[in-house]
């Protein structure tokens, strides 16, 4: 039984009042009295609050009663890892980006105590979407180092709220990973689903430039500018990669609470290759159907309900892409369990289309695709060629081409290259860190740009291996430990 | 009582020898008009000529002044005049954690304030503090320089820099270290500007607070840098003590 708290419109109210009357009067349900109000829901018991770091999340409300919820929040600031080799001061609420999750029911009187660490060396506070009062709490919670504040508030409205520091510079404190979510359940709790899990996007500003390595700073201008050098979910690049993707099994329903944390950036969040059965939209109330992408402003969040139909690996995005591919917005669910070829046949033909009347030969099917799994270490040079092929065509060959030839006069060539052959550890360096400015390959001048890559040391190995051993190219080996000492250089 | 305070006279004269032996370095800092944080335009600041402390008061020098004032002890301190965090990481009465010549952090207002004066000096009004703080190596007004700016944010988001000697920062135009890049430091009057601690809400009512809309613009980073500051500051009361907040005393020139 949904019921709508809006305490403003009173048409709307007497609506609500003679349905609910009229409900209960039709269930005669003794047990869950129903109110019309949410101030009047009464709390029993107290009750601590169970807090998550991100993706997870605490056990769903259920059809518990309302209570004195007493949540107990720390806040850190402490160093963390942006990307391999690039470290950054966070600073947070509970000591990760996002800060943790607090799960409550409307009705519930939350006691909030807000902890500032002794160490650390700004004051902080707490603006809680989901609070009706002056600043969400902010004014209240304003709290020094090695101090606590406590204050409370009655959770009114149910849905999804973003959480965060509301302190002098609050764009800084907010870029910094400031910020959280906090759900409100209705009365009776969410529908209960297989899998639930917590991301917040988040935009950072670095003085140095994408995968730069070392301590970065916070970099103000860029910040003021909205010019990102990193867009991610939970905090940091590959988060949700590799050994910590998300997981579920063929059939299941799977809940995201998604969240925004800012502070600039507005996120096109999409699922790549499922589409999303139901959408809260913006946390709230209305649930929209059948939704591909759906937009979480900053400071905002979303509900977004899919069931996974098909095995594979899906790929979480902020469809402004370049924030995926170039950014760190990226995640992954990997699910496993039956193909379901009624669903997603995988390729099943490829032919060759000649127009002009030509007769279309084909080519038999390669069957079922290969299951691709994430950080599998090549056992035998065969298989270093095998992943180090799959992973120049998904990530260098729109520049370098197919048989890397290159791009005369734009993109340098890497088949028979001097450039590429005279020295392996620039070239390791190059896809680790990048290049800019002119280079000349065999006599001929390039002034581009190569993006740092963010691969593991296995990939890079794997895909330069490939690069070397192809092409008329001088076949060396590229192992793991000489990419890691060049990373470590 | 009279004979009380003359006791306490001579004891702080005494002190005041033995301390000042010590660290009695002072540079003088010229006074002259200028618009801090809180100000409009038509509200400029004079400050007075001061001389300042070198350098924050540091662990050793602030042990001397426990050890002379057995009132300011660990054990003995009055909750009114400082909390539990009073000292905290001291092992006991007598025993600093960390470098003798790091700050001294940890301690209330009310204690640095005594600090002080049982040395013929004073704490420093927000207003010289900011006055002498807005000094570079070169300039003594360099909020409008990026780098000075930036030295100030990414102090702000390293961790731990109270483990640190004095005299490790830049000696600015005065003569005078560490105002930026070691601890906080107490003030005078540190909470007669208050932030509520909901700066938004403040920005908007309080113009008088944020020099009003003109420098406002987000994009000074003069702002950000001292906004810091002031939220610090008002987050704090007298009775508080933090691990990341020290004091310097200043002395008014005698004509």
């Amino acid at each position: 039984m949904i019921i709508k708290f809006k305490r403003k419109n009173v048409v709307k109210l007497l609506f609500s009042f003679g349905a609910a009357a009229f409900l209960t009067a039709c269930v005669n349900d003794q047990s869950s009295k129903t109110y019309e109000n949410a101030l009047d829901i009464p709390v029993s018991q107290e009750m601590i609050a169970e807090l998550t770091d991100p993706p997870f999340v605490p056990t769903p409300v259920g059809k518990r009663k309302a209570k004195k919820l007493i949540v107990d929040l720390e806040i850190q600031e402490r160093e963390g890892e942006m990307v391999n080799g690039v470290k950054y001061v966070y600073w947070t609420f509970g000591g990760t980006v996002p800060g943790s999750f607090i799960r409550t029911r409307v009705g519930d009187e939350i006691e909030f105590k807000l902890k500032n660490h002794p160490d650390n060396k700004l004051p902080h506070n707490i603006d809680l979407h989901a609070v009706n009062g002056p600043g969400g709490g902010a004014e209240s919670s304003f709290v020094a180092p090695g101090h606590e504040k406590i204050f409370s508030f009655k959770t009114l409205n149910p849905g999804l709220y973003v959480y965060h520091c509301a302190t002098a510079p609050v764009g800084m404190h907010i870029a910094n990973g400031m910020y959280g979510l906090i759900l409100v359940e209705p009365e009776g709790g969410l529908e209960p689903v297989d899998r639930e899990y917590y991301i917040m996007q988040g935009d950072f500003y670095t003085e140095g430039k994408y995968g730069e390595r070392g301590l970065q700073a916070f970099d103000m201008q860029k910040a003021i500018d909205e010019k990102a050098d990193y867009v991610v979910f939970n905090g940091h690049v590959g988060a949700m990669t590799g050994d910590n993707a998300l997981t579920a099994k063929v059939g299941e329903t799977v809940r995201l609470f998604v969240g925004n944390g800012g502070p600039n950036l507005v996120s096109s969040f999409h699922v790549i290759g499922e589409i999303f059965d139901k959408v809260h939209v913006e946390g709230g109330d209305l649930v929209n159907d059948n939704v591909q992408t759906t937009l979480i402003p900053a400071g905002g969040a979303a509900i977004v309900e899919f069931k996974v139909d098909v095995p594979g690996s899906f790929i979480l995005v902020d469809h402004s892409i370049f924030r995926a591919f170039n950014k760190g917005a990226l995640a992954v669910l990997n699910v496993e369990g039956e193909e379901n070829e009624k669903v997603f046949a995988g390729e099943i033909y490829e032919g060759i289309y000649l127009p002009e009347g030509s007769v279309i030969q084909s080519m038999p099917s390669l069957g079922k695709k290969d299951d691709k799994k994430e950080e599998v270490k090549a056992l035998s040079f065969e298989e270093k060629m095998k992943f180090g092929k799959d992973k120049y065509m998904a990530t260098c060959v729109a520049c370098h081409q197919a048989n890397g030839q290159g791009i005369e006069g734009a993109f340098p060539p890497l088949a028979k290259a001097d450039y590429l052959n005279e020295d392996v550890d620039r070239a390791i360096d190059i896809v680790l860190n990048g290049k800019s400015g002119e280079i000349t390959v065999n006599g001929k001048k390039y002034n581009s740009v190569m993006t740092a890559q963010a691969l593991s040391d296995e990939d890079v190995a794997n895909v330069l291996t490939y690069v070397y051993n192809s092409w008329g190219n001088n076949k060396t080996d590229v192992t793991p430990e000489m990419v890691k000492a060049v990373r470590n250089r | 009582m009279k004979l009380y305070h003359i006791a306490l006279f001579l004891f702080c004269s005494l002190l005041f020898v033995k301390v000042t032996a010590q660290n009695d370095k002072m540079a003088k800092v010229k006074g002259g008009v200028f618009l801090p944080l809180y100000g409009t335009a038509d509200q400029l600041v004079k400050v007075d000529p001061f001389m300042m402390d070198v350098y924050p008061v540091t662990n050793e020098e602030y042990l001397n002044f426990v050890k002379e004032n057995p009132k300011w002890k660990k054990s003995n301190v009055i909750s009114l005049f400082a909390d539990k965090s009073y000292l905290n990481k001291w092992e006991d009465d007598v025993t600093y954690s960390g470098l003798p010549n790091a700050p001294i952090t940890s301690v209330s207002w009310f204690a640095a304030k005594k600090y002080c004066e049982c040395q013929g000096k004073r704490l420093p009004t927000v207003d010289e503090w900011e006055f002498a703080a807005m000094a570079n190596e070169d300039v003594p007004d360099a909020r409008r320089i990026e780098s000075y700016n930036q030295y100030i944010l990414s102090w702000y988001e390293t961790p731990k820099t109270y483990v640190n000697p004095i005299g490790e920062s830049y000696k600015n135009y005065y003569g005078i270290y560490d105002l930026h890049g070691l601890v906080w430091e107490w003030t005078q009057d540190f909470n007669t500007v208050l932030i509520s601690g909901e700066s938004r809400k403040d920005q908007d009512k309080d113009s008088n607070l944020f020099c009003g809309s003109a420098a406002i613009g987000a994009s000074d980073l003069m702002n950000y840098a001292a906004f810091m500051r002031y939220a610090f500051r008002g987050s704090m009361k007298a009775r508080y003590s933090s691990q990341n907040l020290g004091f310097r005393c200043v002395k008014d020139i005698e004509e």
